[in-house]
């Protein structure tokens, strides 16, 4: 074998080679990638990341790509923030919120997962590739379709945020709107890949696309000084990411690039489509699906595929999972535009909000280390909050008029700071 | 009832190749019991050491996931289509 790594089934162990398929098809459940680490470690150190640029490609021997690849695009290197406000508010010394809300080129973290996925869709010599989408991906799939020369055709449920739809448009990929939600639009491409020589990225590309998420983890051990944290705060949809994150740090260890060290995983959800924390808090052996109804539709998977990896690597590490409301959504965006200069989407709303609500809850402490994976950008779902900022009443372009509006709004305190 | 199973491409070649099989039965649990009779490599890839459906195995009453019609015991009505897929995902 001339790379280091292979797919294997997540339950029998069974091995596959590299090939587009996502579950095992012996026992159905999800493929893998497994690596080598013996052999990594002979190839792979941290030393070697001294002159490579801060994106997600500096982890290429830790990634499944081809031989001989070189990254097309400087996809993620986001910024670690560390938070003075919130961190003050809520009593926490250590609180970093992971930013890739400004993630290149589509503003989520989604680049990531699409930028491994895209390699292997070359490498298996698809010319189409396509997802089904709540939105953030299918963004992701147009702009780097787009910029490598692949057709793209994304699949999205019927009602999603006008803003996603376009950031889609825009780089001309074809736009199948399904009439349903994203557990439906999910079933269809499952079908579709089985008909259709398609490379679909998170479909029978899954094992590769998902590996790309890895690398939010391993910026955030570096950004950290080569630490791991001891809390993680992910947003949870169909699970993969928070298992990610999870393998990136195992893998930190293995590699012995950071010492060994308990993290705890924590997942967030919104209460209207919130499978995964409810099968935490009843502790269920089998999560039960749900009709998504929430403003958080990049979170609106009812039907979890990793729900019941991510159940277990939450409650294996002495973590937790918690949900919130939509009015806490939007509490949450606003909270961390005001006080972090962070405008994130409604997925960041949620694990904001949750981040909140653990603290409260005391599971999150004083001195430790606590990392808020941040996943997408505000811009893209403004309609979630617009109403709660009504457009004010224009002035005449008058000095006279721009006091009275100060003592209008502003009553005489302001008024009485006039030069 | 008679009924449609839709295979997926993964399981035909426990089902002689068929894309579809038709079967008689009035619940979901009989139709699978039907099916995994007539061709019985395939009935360890249907349902666990416990019996129960695979975890990431999602069946389907026609446009429903059966978990929401109350699961397997849920009853078929003529011309029903029953479909097998794998689970899978995207979001966060």
């Amino acid at each position: 074998m001339s790379v280091n790594y292979e797919l294997r089934c997540r339950e029998c162990s069974k091995t596959w080679g590299n090939v587009p398929r996502s579950f095992c098809e012996d026992c159905f459940s999800p493929l893998e990638v497994a690596y080598d680490y013996d052999a990594l470690k002979t190839i792979a150190s941290r030393e070697n990341l001294a002159g490579r640029d801060f994106n997600m490609w500096r982890y290429s021997e830790l990634l499944p790509l081809p031989e001989d690849f070189t990254g097309p695009n400087a996809v993620g290197g986001t910024p670690l923030v560390a938070s003075r406000k919130l961190a003050s508010r809520w009593g926490l010394k250590n609180l970093y919120f992971k930013n890739d809300a400004v993630c290149f080129p589509s503003l989520s973290f989604k680049d990531r997962v699409v930028a491994t996925a895209l390699s292997a869709a070359r490498r298996f010599n698809f010319t189409t590739v396509g997802c089904s989408s709540t939105g953030n991906l299918a963004n992701a799939v147009a702009a780097q379709a787009a910029q490598q020369g692949f057709d793209a055709c994304v699949f999205i449920p019927g009602d999603l945020e006008p803003a996603k739809v376009l950031n889609t448009a825009v780089y001309g990929a074809r736009i199948v709107r399904i009439n349903g939600n994203y557990d439906h639009v999910n079933r269809l491409c499952a079908q579709i890949a089985d008909r259709f020589q398609w490379g679909l990225v998170n479909v029978n590309l899954r094992p590769y696309y998902s590996e790309g998420s890895k690398t939010h983890g391993y910026e955030i051990a570096e950004q950290l000084g080569w630490r791991l944290p001891d809390n993680v705060v992910v947003p949870m949809a169909g699970g993969s990411l928070i298992t990610k994150i999870a393998k990136a740090f195992r893998e930190l260890v293995t590699l012995g690039w950071v010492e060994p060290k308990p993290v705890k995983f924590f997942g967030a959800q919104a209460t209207g489509c919130s499978p995964i924390s409810d099968a935490v808090k009843r502790n269920l052996a089998r999560f039960e699906p749900q009709k998504p109804n929430t403003i958080a539709r990049s979170l609106a998977i009812g039907n979890p595929a990793d729900g019941p990896f991510a159940v277990k690597q939450i409650l294996e590490s002495g973590g937790w999972a918690e949900d919130v409301s939509d009015p806490e959504i939007v509490a949450a965006i606003k909270l961390l535009a005001e006080t972090e200069g962070i405008f994130t989407e409604t997925a960041g709303g949620v694990t904001t909000g949750v981040t909140q609500k653990l603290i409260a809850q005391n599971r999150l402490k004083p001195d430790e280390t606590t990392v808020v994976c941040i996943t997408g950008n505000g811009l893209k779902t403004t309609d979630a909050i617009a109403a709660e900022f009504p457009a004010s009443e224009a002035i005449a372009p008058r000095l006279d008029a721009f006091e009275a509006y100060l003592d209008a709004h502003l009553g005489t305190a302001a008024a009485s700071a006039k030069a | 009832m008679a009924v449609t199973i839709e295979i997926p491409t993964a399981f035909r070649r426990f089902t002689d190749g068929a894309p579809k099989v038709d079967c008689s039965a009035a619940t979901i649990a009989e139709a699978l019991n039907v099916l995994t009779s007539r061709f019985p490599d395939l009935g360890r890839h249907v349902r666990d050491d416990q019996g129960q459906i695979r975890q990431f195995l999602n069946v389907y009453l026609n446009e429903e996931d059966i978990r929401f019609l109350g699961g397997e015991s849920c009853t078929l009505k003529e011309g029903d289509r029953v479909l097998l897929v794998p689970s899978i995902a995207g979001g966060c």
